[in-house]
């Protein structure tokens, strides 16, 4: 990858393949499958735990080697079918946060066969004003897929119907919260890391709990961890023009490195190492914002007697939408200052004090 | 000097349905530039110059005389005057303010008791004082009306007074009128009465001309002052070409049009989107059969209140686009 | 009769908001064309088609009336690289955040020819006043993201610019489509469907197959072409509420039960009377709706023209109205155009005498 910002087409169609993939917590398989197919040629050791995680190593030849775990979750924020109604109309459940208000007037792809349906909303026309102040609470909403439907059964997941699309220098589709860690990863297990045994997890359950992580920690035992995650960026204008003082990150500022999130505090070490790297290479990083949210280090660092972990994240606007956005430098940017990371981790390096 | 005949227009007293004065004002303004001018039976000045040359189109052009004002409902036994609004008042712009009305008594703006500071009283608990003490010696009857009474104010480059909306319209048509060369069209220039109250003057003036074209010449608002609602048109960047308003979409043909001829002449314009309000333009549009319309605008602060302030180079730009437009022939696609 | 799907789908894809209606009507024209014996255009856009009777001249005429423009939205600023915008036609604020959408930019870079995609999004709680923490958020605080650098978005966007729903149709169970503008886009399939079926029948007035423009603010085409035209009588096709989640059980239709037939103030009883008698003998399944006062359609135009002109109304009914996922079905488009071919082919010279209101 010469330039930052240029996407290549089978990068690019294997990040459509991901994003358009249906993947709620719970029922990760069909990402499962796409990863298989792009790993099995690397000829690299997996396999798949009871909770559905995907765990691949790739051991490395020098001597002394630490054991490095990388992770990215495979599930998304989605629905999940709770009760028919009839006539087409279906009740569901949210699993993950997603603001109700985010809900009405979109298509969504319900069960293994991404069957389409809606999710409408009451006419304007016969609502008063003041009730369309308020937002239309989740027990009153329905997916709907036409009446007369029998393929549909409690239990079912559901998208959003996003199209995953590439404008300029953006990238636009649902779930690229965690799709483009999900691809970070499938990168870095192409290059050669002699000094490291690479341990990647594939998670599932992320959004339910950090769930997948915390088994996957367990089985590694890895010396380091670092977690490949998508961060929010609220880096729109205020509505009265103030200065925007929680932004947590910027688009097209290149990877946030996490210091302090709602469920961990990075290692320093691992911290300093990231920002070494970038600054001697010259990669573009930034800082998220210190504040609450959490990725699966808050599971993976608890693990054992405990594991040095630092969270690096690509920047994305309107996490938990229909409509994720991220710009492809930010994707490329990633990538570039991870492998150079993993490739000049020193060999005393957790001889280092945590400081 | 445009100045002051703006400064006589805007200190001309006529609100919605009383037009008479205004009327008069404008009429011998005009009177010996165009061809033929008649009065309707709403109280429409119609003044048409020109005739249908090659290309022509009949187009008419309609700049609203009247203002809004206040119209007395009852004398109390005090000689203090009860009154409603004729058009949109806005009770915050009236507190401690003074008015004339149509017979020129002057008088004062006084409230009721204010319990909480911070809400504006309505209409209702307002009343006019004139200096009477009963209903005997109070010289204002039921029915009679009055306007803002203040004068008009030279900044410089801005200028302030009341009835801007639509007396300025009204100056632009007039200079146009004045500086227009040569023009193909047969053209009707319109001072139409009663737009504050629902563009009544513009129905049936239009429905007796059922131009080809119409143009609206009136004020827009400006989103450029302190924690404003948010609009892209500003104080001296140039006359308003309308795109869309609270009652109308003008017709694209028509913004087009305006559009092309100002950049040819290089005359600065914005473009408009304007969330609540309208124009003459609006009933214009619906006559008959339909007529393509559109709007001039001239950016204006404090639209409705007694300081209405727009800037003299939009003034001119307005008059010079309107003059661009009228002195060449139009296809519009 | 032919297949209406492809038809329908190319119309809900196809933009012409209220006041822009130049591509929707374009490829109405192109149907119409070859089932009406001359097509021409009003002054403000709206398309007419007159199909002519077999009776000699001078002849009555049914005005049929369906609108063509549709909801969305308008660039109203640009701020930081983010797009402001209001709504042109009535849009819920509460079906926004998350919709795709087609910017059709004008500016010195954009090709005119082509759209671009963009998104409206709501802005973080901390970026927006206080009082909309969990409540809707207005349209004038949501902001359209086009995924470029402000610099670039400058290039090619500018106030004024028109913003149309980018939700593409999606064929749901039952013979049913989702999409936006299916009001009013379903009522001029119905009216394609009623001119194919009389190219079969003699009839013996004038039809004047007409798209009004601008029904969305104003019932503008509704007024002017009415005025222009004069008919005799005049029938509107509109969109209706059907039963669905979010609706009342007393004022919505269950879809793929029939069209509506509408009773009020602003309808001839009579001609009410008549459309009935012939759907029953046509064994169309319908139902009465019944309109207060305004039927928010373009028949309170049409009825108030001139002299006054006998107004009917038919209702398709939709779930969803005026949000991009809108619900038809099939079924009630072909029973509303059928009805009107029967209708119209039975209309008799001496037919306005039969609907006279009594004194």
């Amino acid at each position: 990858m010469a330039n930052s910002t240029t996407l290549d087409k089978k990068r690019l169609a294997l990040l459509e393949k991901l994003s358009q993939a249906m993947g709620v917590s719970g029922e990760e398989g069909e990402i499962r499958n796409i990863i298989l197919e792009e790993i099995r040629p690397l000829g690299v050791d997996f396999k798949i735990d009871a909770l559905g995680n995907l765990l691949v190593l790739k051991k490395g030849t020098g001597k002394i080697r630490h054991k490095v775990m990388l992770a990215a979750h495979m599930d998304e924020i989605g629905f999940m079918i709770a009760a028919d109604d009839g006539e087409g109309l279906f009740r569901f459940e949210i699993n993950g946060g997603i603001d109700v208000r985010q809900l009405p007037g979109k298509a969504v792809i319900v069960g293994k066969d991404h069957i389409p349906g809606v999710i409408g909303a009451r006419p304007i026309h016969l609502t008063s004003s003041s009730e369309r102040k308020d937002k239309i609470p989740l027990n009153s909403l329905r997916i709907d897929v036409g009446p007369g439907s029998n393929k549909i059964k409690r239990g079912d997941r559901a998208t959003f119907a996003t199209h995953f699309q590439r404008v300029g220098p953006s990238i636009i589709g649902k779930a690229l919260d965690d799709r483009l860690g999900v691809a970070v990863l499938i990168e870095l297990l192409k290059q050669p890391y002699p000094d490291i045994d690479l341990q990647v997890a594939f998670t599932v359950q992320e959004e339910t709990g950090l769930r997948g992580a915390r088994v996957a920690a367990f089985s590694f035992k890895p010396d380091l961890a670092f977690v490949v995650d998508s961060t929010p960026a609220y880096d729109l204008p205020s509505w009265d023009d103030e200065e925007n003082i929680s932004y947590n990150c910027h688009l097209g500022a290149g990877p946030a490195i996490y210091i302090s999130d709602g469920a961990t505090l990075s290692d320093p070490r691992l911290i300093r190492l990231l920002v070494n790297t970038a600054e001697k290479e010259g990669f573009s990083y930034q800082f998220r914002q210190p504040g609450g949210g959490g990725t699966d280090a808050g599971s993976i660092h608890k693990q054992g007697s405990g594991i040095p972990s630092v969270s690096i994240s690509i920047p994305g606007r309107y996490a938990h939408t229909a409509v994720g956005m991220a710009r492809i430098s930010d994707f490329n940017d990633t990538i570039f200052l991870l492998k150079a990371t993993l490739q000049s981790i020193p060999p005393d390096f957790l001889a280092q004090e945590r400081k | 000097m445009i100045k002051t005949l703006i400064q006589k227009l805007t200190e001309t007293y006529s609100p919605s349905g009383y037009e008479n004065d205004i009327r008069q004002v404008i009429r011998a303004e005009i009177e010996s530039l165009v061809d033929d001018i008649r009065v309707d039976a709403l109280g429409n000045l119609i003044a048409r110059k020109g005739s249908n040359g090659k290309n022509g189109k009949r187009i008419m052009l309609a700049g609203h005389m009247d203002e809004i004002g206040l119209i007395t409902t009852h004398i109390d036994p005090n000689g203090f005057i009860r009154f409603s609004g004729i058009g949109g008042i806005y009770p915050h712009t009236l507190y401690s303010g003074r008015v004339r009305f149509l017979n020129g008594v002057t008088g004062v703006i006084g409230c009721e008791r204010i319990i909480d500071i911070n809400k504006t009283l309505p209409v209702g608990h307002l009343f006019i004082d004139v200096g009477a003490t009963n209903t005997r010696d109070c010289p204002i009857k039921i029915g009679e009306v009055a306007a803002f009474d203040r004068p008009f104010f030279d900044m410089g480059k801005r200028l302030v007074g009341k009835a801007m909306d639509d007396r300025i319209g009204c100056a632009v048509m007039i200079e146009a009128l004045r500086t227009l060369k040569d023009s193909p069209h047969d053209i009707y220039f319109v001072f139409t009465t009663q737009e504050e109250v629902g563009l009544r003057g513009a129905v049936t003036s239009a429905y007796g001309i059922d131009p080809e074209i119409g143009i609206s010449l009136d004020v827009t608002a400006t989103g450029d002052t302190p924690k404003a609602r948010k609009m892209d048109v500003s104080l001296g960047q140039g006359p308003a070409i309308k795109i869309k308003d609270g009652g109308m979409l003008s017709d694209v043909r028509v913004v087009d049009w305006m559009i092309h001829t100002a950049q040819k002449g290089r005359i600065p314009f914005q473009r408009e989107v304007l969330e609540g309000g309208t124009t003459d333009a609006t009933a214009i549009q619906l006559t008959r059969s339909g007529v393509p319309a559109g709007c001039i605008s001239i950016p204006c602060r404090y639209i409705h209140s007694p300081s209405e302030m727009v800037d003299t180079d939009d003034v001119i730009n307005a008059t010079k686009l309107l003059v661009a437009l009228l002195s060449n022939p139009i296809s519009l696609k | 009769m032919s297949d209406i799907l492809p038809f329908l789908k190319e119309l809900i894809s196809a933009p012409g908001l209220s006041g822009n209606e130049t591509p929707i009507s374009t490829i109405i024209q192109n149907e119409w064309q070859q089932l009406v014996d001359e097509v021409s255009v009003s002054r403000l856009g709206s398309l007419h088609g007159l199909r002519h009777g077999c009776l000699a001249a001078p002849r009555p005429s049914i005005l049929v009336a369906t609108h063509m423009d549709a909801i969305g939205l308008m660039i109203t600023g640009i701020q930081s690289g983010f797009l402001r915008f209001t709504d042109i036609g009535g849009v819920d604020p509460r079906v926004l955040p998350g919709q795709q959408v087609w910017v059709y930019a004008s500016g010195p870079k954009a090709d005119k020819q082509s759209p671009i995609p963009g998104w409206i999004v709501q802005p973080p709680a901390a970026l927006l006043p206080e009082e909309f923490e969990n409540k809707v958020v207005p349209i004038e605080n949501l902001y359209i993201d086009i995924g470029l650098t402000p610099e670039r978005v400058q290039q090619f966007v500018q106030v004024g610019d028109i913003v149309s729903f980018a939700q593409c149709p999606i064929e749901l169970v039952g013979e049913t489509l989702s999409g936006h503008s299916l009001d009013n886009r379903a009522a001029v399939a119905a009216l394609t469907i009623c001119l194919q079926e009389l190219q079969f029948i003699r009839h013996a007035w004038d039809i004047w197959a007409v798209a009004t423009v601008q029904e969305e603010e104003g019932l503008v085409g509704a007024y002017t072409s009415t005025f222009q035209i004069r008919p005799t009588l005049a029938i509107v096709i509109d969109t209706t509420w059907a039963k669905g989640p979010g609706s009342e059980e007393w004022n919505t239709f269950p879809l793929a039960k029939g069209p509506t037939l509408m009773w009020g103030p602003n309808f001839h009883p009579k001609l009410h009377k008549g459309l009935k008698d012939m759907a029953e003998k046509m064994e169309i399944s319908h139902a009465v709706e019944i309109t207060g006062r305004h039927s928010g359609t373009d028949a309170f135009a049409t009825q108030v023209i001139a002299e006054g002109i006998p107004t009917m109304a038919i209702g398709i009914p939709i779930r969803y109205m005026h949000t991009p996922v809108e619900i038809v079905a099939i079924k009630d488009i072909q029973r509303t155009g059928r009805l009107l071919a029967g209708f119209i082919a039975s209309l008799t010279i001496d037919f306005m005498n039969t609907i006279v209101l009594d004194s």
